[in-house]
């Protein structure tokens, strides 16, 4: 199972709180302020465009404590994984 | 599924066909962002409540109120009718609107010293009704609001800007346990004290307060959670040190657990 | 219940708040208004969702009136002066976030735990804004039974019609007080018009938000002129009040509710006598009858205020009249029930001075503070 987390900037507060729980480590703070005036997070492997060397699992744990809710989740499976769960 | 999953199709990487969006904003918060500071556990808190009222389908029969406290601008941010109540009488003005409309779901939002101070009386007469309400009870061990002022929860030895030399329980009384309090009181059917440091307590904290509003769907009686809550502003401590400090030093104090439940 | 009944005022009242729609009382007893609270547990057990509830003390009972107000209902709490202390938080909020409610103070002697005599020392309380902020407060002040029954229906009405709080302030007298009323035709409350204020779940609409937060200086102040623009509109709309006897008189005495009552017996009394003394009964306190009492006051020499108090309204009085004749204050505060006999006593005494020209001036301002005085 691979992941994705897409991090609203502007909303972030930069409390570095999903950094903490991020099993992955896959989140760090920003060296660009916001217009807020934060140091956002920012996810690491954001421009990663290989599958197999991505990090993320998608768990969602970011965003579970993410209290701005600024962090969206996305869950990838490869092209041979079947998702049990069927879209809509 | 724990979540109102919403699902998207956007193609993110090769190689990936499935991608599924796995957490998103509830549909019963407006999208306005918070004005809570940085690591406020009200925010979670806010968030929790709506994505209970999301699962549970129950976002056009809710009726919100709001405390005097930082919360005071919930309304900015659920997606519910809400009504804000002057400071303490959240469980008041819960009951009036309840009673009146019984078929409806009436949830407060308060503070520990809007419930447990100048609404005591309110609260405690409230549950001891067995008022068909949830309570939603966030104790962060200060007023936030008025900017840091011991509040009925502050522990023992705690600094705050009116114990600077921290709290003496013979000169200003000992943190008073509010729920164990409610507990006592026959009308209270679900009473849990949990906390949002971590994801494994927000989750506890979102299942028990989806099963407080579950007790009232089902009509049982009086139903709180008691979320122990950050406040690193006033605390003056970074976020990451004020969930260690709910962790290590608050919980000591209000332990985390089922208080009452006999829904 | 057609036809007249004898009855109580505090029952005249709960049966007229019913007749008028009421279907939600929240309460906390204290005397003398404990048989309206009584009425109407009695009347709403029997009615299928009508909502009584006694309160863990005022505080909670007004803030759950405010709560029903905001779920829709005509909605009513009662209490006595240091009970009504205690619910001017809530007013406030009612008079803030334009709720409806009706409020019945039967007002007793005071200050502090006082007594439970008839008295009328909450005047400023109701009239001048009782809580905090720039607001009002309706306030009618029903003097006979049938008065009681009238008044509680329309304040029903104006609560709903200007989404204000309004007072009905009354004594323990005047609830215990058997007299016979005529009621008015029961209201359906199903039949009334759906208000768009209420909270009762978003469903098919937009949510909505009952606050009286402003933050942004410049919506507090909007809200202020808001409730001033509505303010003025109620009071070219509703002051009402008694006028008796006056067509030929010099001196008139002043007076509302129960000290009225009292105050018409000494007019009656003083007329026998052959004296030219008339009444203006104020059945509005907020807004106060200033116009038709400065119409009076420049066809006549003197007016005497009488108050169950240590002299409120008389304030008023003197603004209305802006020294155009002369203004004394006679009281009795403290639950103290004057006769007809004392105020014909002072009447009467004013009245005699009269014959002495304007030269009686030094009778101007002067407050009566004992029946010797007079
Ligand atoms: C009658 C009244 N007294 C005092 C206040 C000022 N006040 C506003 S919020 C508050 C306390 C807030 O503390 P708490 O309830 O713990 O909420 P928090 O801000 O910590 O979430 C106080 C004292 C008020 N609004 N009304
Ligand atoms: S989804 Fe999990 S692994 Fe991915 S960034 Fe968030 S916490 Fe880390
Ligand atoms: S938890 Fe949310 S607000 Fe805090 S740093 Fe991470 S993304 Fe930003
Ligand atoms: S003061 Fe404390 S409770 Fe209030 S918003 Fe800030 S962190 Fe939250
Ligand atoms: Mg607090």
């Amino acid at each position: 199972m691979k992941g994705r987390i897409v991090i609203d900037m502007e909303r972030c507060k930069g409390c570095g709180l999903c950094i903490i729980v991020c099993p992955k480590k896959q989140i760090e703070i920003s060296d660009q302020l916001n217009k807020k005036g934060y140091y956002p997070a920012s996810f690491k492997e954001e421009s990663e465009q290989d599958l197999e060397k991505v990090k993320c699992t998608g768990c969602a744990l970011c965003a579970i404590t993410c209290p701005d809710v600024s962090i969206e989740v996305y869950r990838q499976d490869k092209d041979d994984e079947k998702d049990e769960s069927e879209e809509d | 599924m724990p979540f109102p999953y919403r699902t998207g199709f956007t193609q993110f990487l090769r190689g990936a066909s499935k991608v599924k969006k796995v957490f998103t904003r509830p549909m019963s918060l407006k999208d306005t962002p918070f004005h809570y500071c940085p690591g406020c556990g009200h925010s979670i808190i806010h968030r929790l409540v709506a994505e209970v009222i999301d699962e549970l389908g129950i976002r056009e029969k809710t009726i919100g109120v709001p405390p005097a406290g930082c919360a005071v601008l919930a309304y900015n941010y659920f997606d519910v009718d809400m009504a804000e109540a002057p400071h303490g009488r959240a469980a008041a003005v819960a009951t009036g609107i309840k009673r009146v409309l019984p078929d409806k779901l009436v949830f407060t939002y308060q503070g520990d010293g809007d419930i447990a101070a100048i609404g005591t009386a309110e609260t405690i007469h409230a549950a001891n009704r067995g008022e068909r309400i949830t309570a939603v009870f966030v104790n962060n061990a200060v007023y936030g609001m008025t900017g840091g002022q011991m509040a009925p929860t502050t522990i023992t030895g705690q600094v705050t800007t009116t114990s600077p030399g921290g709290r003496v329980p013979l000169r200003d009384g000992y943190p008073l346990d509010l729920s164990e309090m409610l507990g006592i009181a026959a009308g209270s059917v679900y009473i849990e004290r949990t906390s949002v440091t971590t994801p494994k307590g927000i989750m506890k904290t979102r299942k028990a307060l989806k099963k407080a509003f579950m007790v009232q769907m089902e009509d049982k009686g009086f139903a709180l959670v008691e979320i122990l809550s950050p406040c690193p502003t006033n605390w003056k401590m970074s976020p990451a040190q004020a969930v260690r400090w709910v962790d290590e030093v608050m919980t000591k104090t209000f332990p985390l657990k089922v208080i009452k439940d006999v829904a | 219940m057609a036809g007249k009944v004898l009855m109580r005022g505090t029952h005249v009242l709960g049966e007229a708040a019913i007749r008028a729609g009421c279907r939600a009382y929240f309460g906390y007893p204290i005397t003398p208004q404990n048989e309206l609270p009584e009425y109407m547990a009695a009347a709403f057990a029997k009615m299928e969702g009508a909502v009584f509830l006694q309160a863990e003390s005022e505080l909670a009972s007004i803030n759950m009136v405010m709560g029903a107000s905001i779920a829709g209902a005509r909605v009513m709490t009662s209490s006595s002066s240091p009970g009504i202390s205690l619910k001017q938080e809530g007013i406030s909020y009612l008079a803030a976030m334009e709720l409806p409610a009706v409020i019945v103070n039967m007002m007793r002697g005071g200050p502090g735990l006082g007594n439970i005599a008839p008295s009328q020392g909450d005047y400023f309380q109701a009239t001048k804004g009782g809580g905090h902020g720039d607001y009002r407060v309706i306030v009618l002040a029903p003097a006979y039974g049938q008065e009681i029954a009238d008044m509680t229906r329309a304040a029903f009405d104006m609560a709903d019609k200007y989404r204000t709080p309004v007072m009905i302030l009354g004594d323990g007298m005047m609830g215990q007080m058997m007299e016979p009323v005529v009621f008015p035709e029961p209201l359906d409350p199903a039949s009334f018009p759906k208000k768009d204020f209420v909270l009762d779940g978003c469903q098919g609409r937009p949510s909505r938000i009952v606050r009286s937060l402003w933050l942004d200086t410049n919506l507090e102040e909007e809200l202020n002129w808001r409730l001033v623009r509505k303010y003025e509109i109620i009071t070219e709309e509703i002051p009402d009040e008694e006028i008796y006897l006056a067509d030929d008189a010099e001196v008139i005495v002043v007076a509302y509710g129960t000290a009225a009552r009292i105050a018409k017996g000494g007019v009656h009394r003083a007329r026998e006598a052959g004296q030219k003394i008339g009444l203006f009964r104020p059945k509005t306190l907020w807004p106060f009858p200033y116009e038709p009492l400065k119409r009076l006051s420049r066809k006549i020499r003197h007016m005497v205020v009488f108050e169950m108090s240590t002299g409120q309204m008389v304030e008023d009085v003197r603004l209305a009249v802006e020294g155009r004749c002369d203004v004394s204050f006679y009281g009795r505060p403290g639950g103290v029930v004057a006769t007809p006999e004392e105020i014909a006593r002072v009447l009467s005494g004013v009245y005699r001075r009269l014959d002495h020209g304007r030269g009686a001036a030094a009778e101007s301002g002067h407050t009566f503070r004992s029946v010797g005085s007079a």
